[in-house]
């Protein structure tokens, strides 16, 4: 894919939304350019699952019937054949719709975890999944820590399914299918840091239509999907106690540790030998 | 008093000859219809037509695995307690080759034949674990190194490891194939092996705890600490003693005729030896699994369901078989040993499963509960290992005396 072509795009997709302040911010960074995100806004959501139905479509998997409303009864979870599902919540505060997906996150625990790097974060921001890398370990599914990725448990030829952000579509300068079908702008994409200013300002504006929070923004060092809500985060399913430490930074000391220990250890162990070689007379056979 | 009159004795080797030999030895043995073989086989063969399935219709075809629980008992106990069993042979190997302990030399072939053996069946179940095993030469051959991954670093040290015991077991190799040559490089590369052996256990003992880190949000709070790597370490050493006790045991009343007279004589003090060691690392790991309680400030889940649990594990199987070890060093008691390394195993297999299984989405509203199936397949890769090693020991100087030109052990 022609990276330059991509950001292009992004960078139009983005204007839409561009604030001045954001724009101001992104010249001064170093960086060359942001993660991509959505911003999910549960208090515009209606339930109308248009982007369950659009995600089946673009990504061939079956497509629901949104007529149905009895699936409202359980909370859902994505599946290996339906990557995105929106939940129904009856609160104090009324009804709140909710859609779910993979998260994207910043420091993504399950491209940590891929020991084949068949999840990978990109540099443009999606979380991608590779089925000729894969080994179905399954390290990914124990290390998110929103339990995304979903495996095929009944296949012969197992899969990873899980949101890959519309890859593709971004790659074409496209918004992704959900994003696209949402009648009501519940979705809306753009780059991480205009959607970060644009949730802010959604919500201290409004402070009484919205919980004063934007999940997504610090949890777990920062995810790509980002939410506001009428209505605190654990009423609508969010895990609140997952903190702002990144996941894969748990396991980041042991693995500093690794290479101290390669390297010390045999020249450890070896010194203890020939001290205790020398004080053992006479030499024993070494096997 | 070996079986074959051909095994052991020094001699060059024609390619036609070295195939017959082979063929020989490969044919089994003694009485057939053994009380061991008439359990063992129909569990391979149920094990086997599973096993068939389970790559036809995929691992839900025999698992009770789920979306939430993505790894059941072919992690939890084949892979994760497995390897912590097998420690014993870098524990042994440390003491004789490094610290000098010349005592446990009689043990070592067979300590490290096990280890090697149960990390060939029990690591290689994951293979079954894997959805597309096919792909795990993606990691191996280095098209996709995943090196931000403690699994990457897990999975390339259990084959460099395996490697490393095989070397140090092939002296024994050498001696029943009767190769004097063979066997004086390959003796001249067990220090090597030895150290480069401890060292990569150390790393995949403790790693095997790490990979459990990134699960923080999903592992009770009781289990989940920073510091499972460290506590895995140090458990797998004396996860592995009880288990060289367990099983030395167990195979000396098995293979009695095979054991050499050094191996007779030694035995009861040998135990003793180990039991002491257990004794005091079970301790230090006990007064560590305190501290970060302690540290950690949950001691208030104490009172939960899940911290009598937890007391269960950590008072029942760690602090009494910790203190009937030191009992039984005091008393000389050799009978006390074989039970409190039993209860020191079930305390390792109830450490690892917490961490692995239970108490992992312990939160679940329907926890994972594994299906006979995947007991059974447990239960099948585990008669194959003993076939495999009684197939070892019979033949090759395992138990038994070296053969007399090989150098003094
Ligand atoms: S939500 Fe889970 S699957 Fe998605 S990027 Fe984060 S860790 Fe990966
Ligand atoms: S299941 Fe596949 S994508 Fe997930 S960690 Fe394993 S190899 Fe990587």
């Amino acid at each position: 894919m022609d990276r330059r072509n991509f950001l292009k795009n992004l960078s139009m997709a983005g204007t839409a939304t561009a604030a001045a302040t954001s724009l101001n911010i992104a010249a001064e960074s170093p960086k060359p350019h942001e993660f991509v995100s959505v911003l999910v806004d549960a208090k515009r959501c209606i339930g109308c699952r248009e982007c369950e139905a659009a995600c089946a479509t673009q990504n061939g998997l079956p497509v629901p019937d949104t007529k149905d409303k009895s699936v409202f009864e359980d909370i859902r979870e994505p599946t290996p054949t339906q990557w995105t599902v929106v939940n129904r919540f009856e609160t104090e505060n009324g009804t709140v719709f909710v859609k779910k997906q993979c998260m994207h996150c910043n420091q993504a625990a399950c491209s940590t975890a891929c020991l084949t790097e068949a999840m990978k974060k990109t540099e443009e921001g999606p979380v991608i999944w590779r089925e000729g890398k894969c080994m179905g370990c399954r390290y990914c599914m124990v290390s998110c820590p929103f339990t995304i990725p979903k495996f095929e448990y009944h296949s012969a030829n197992p899969k990873i399914q899980k949101c890959i952000f519309c890859y593709e579509r971004l790659a074409e300068g496209e918004v992704p299918a959900c994003v696209q079908s949402c009648p009501v702008d519940a979705l809306q994409f753009g780059q991480r840091r205009e959607m970060v200013q644009e949730a802010r300002n959604r919500v201290s504006d409004n402070p009484h239509s919205y919980v004063q929070h934007i999940y997504g923004e610090d949890e777990v060092g920062g995810t790509g999907w980002l939410y506001v809500s009428p209505v605190p985060f654990d009423e609508i399913g969010f895990r609140t106690d997952l903190g702002g430490e990144p996941i894969p930074e748990l396991t980041q000391s042991f693995l500093y540790a690794v290479p101290v220990v390669f390297l010390l250890w045999p020249v450890f162990l070896n010194a203890i030998r020939a001290k205790e070689e020398s004080s053992a007379l006479p030499p024993r056979d070494q096997s | 008093m070996t079986t074959s009159v051909q095994s052991g004795t020094p001699r060059e080797w024609d390619i036609r000859e070295f195939v017959k030999f082979v063929i020989k030895e490969a044919k089994p043995r003694g009485k057939f219809l053994t009380p061991f073989n008439m359990i063992s086989i129909p569990i391979i063969l149920v094990g086997a037509i599973l096993v068939v399935i389970r790559f036809v219709f995929g691992i839900g075809s025999i698992t009770n695995l789920s979306q939430s629980t993505p790894w059941g008992i072919w992690i939890g106990f084949d892979v994760v307690t497995g390897v912590a069993f097998a420690g014993g042979a870098y524990v042994v190997t440390f003491l004789v080759y490094i610290l000098g302990a010349k005592q446990y030399h009689s043990i070592v072939r067979v300590t490290v034949l096990n280890g090697f053996l149960a990390y060939m069946f029990y690591a290689g179940a994951l293979m079954l674990d894997l959805g597309r095993p096919w792909k795990i030469i993606n990691p191996i051959i280095g098209n996709s190194f995943g090196v931000s991954s403690v699994l990457f670093l897990v999975a390339w040290h259990f084959l460099l490891y395996m490697a490393a015991e095989f070397i140090e077991f092939s002296p024994a190799i050498a001696e029943w194939l009767g190769w004097p040559r063979l066997r004086k490089i390959v003796g001249g590369l067990t220090i090597a092996s030895v150290i480069f052996g401890i060292t990569l256990s150390t790393l995949h003992q403790s790693g095997l705890g790490a990979l459990f880190l990134m699960a923080k949000s999903k592992i009770h709070p009781l289990w989940f600490t920073e510091f499972i790597p460290v506590l895995f370490f140090i458990s797998s050493i004396f996860a592995g003693l009880s288990m060289v006790i367990f099983e030395g045991s167990i195979s000396h009343k098995v293979f009695r005729s095979r054991v050499s007279h050094e191996g007779h004589a030694d035995h009861d003090a040998i135990l003793l030896g180990l039991a002491k060691i257990c004794a005091g690392v079970m301790f230090v790991y006990f007064f560590l699994k305190v501290l970060v309680l302690v540290h950690s400030q949950q001691t208030h889940l104490l009172a939960t369901a899940w911290g009598v649990w937890f007391m269960v594990e950590v008072l029942g199987f760690v602090l009494v078989p910790g203190y009937l070890f030191f009992r039984a060093v005091r008393a000389g008691d050799v009978g006390l040993v074989k039970v409190a390394s039993a209860l020191a195993l079930v305390g390792i297999i109830l450490n690892r499963l917490n961490i692995s299984v239970i108490a992992y989405e312990w939160y679940a509203a329907n926890p994972y509960i594994p299906s006979w199936m995947e007991i059974e397949v447990t239960a099948a890769v585990i008669c194959v290992e003993i076939w495999a090693f009684r197939w070892v020991v019979t033949r090759m100087p395992v138990l038994s005396d070296p053969p007399s030109w090989a150098p003094e052990r």
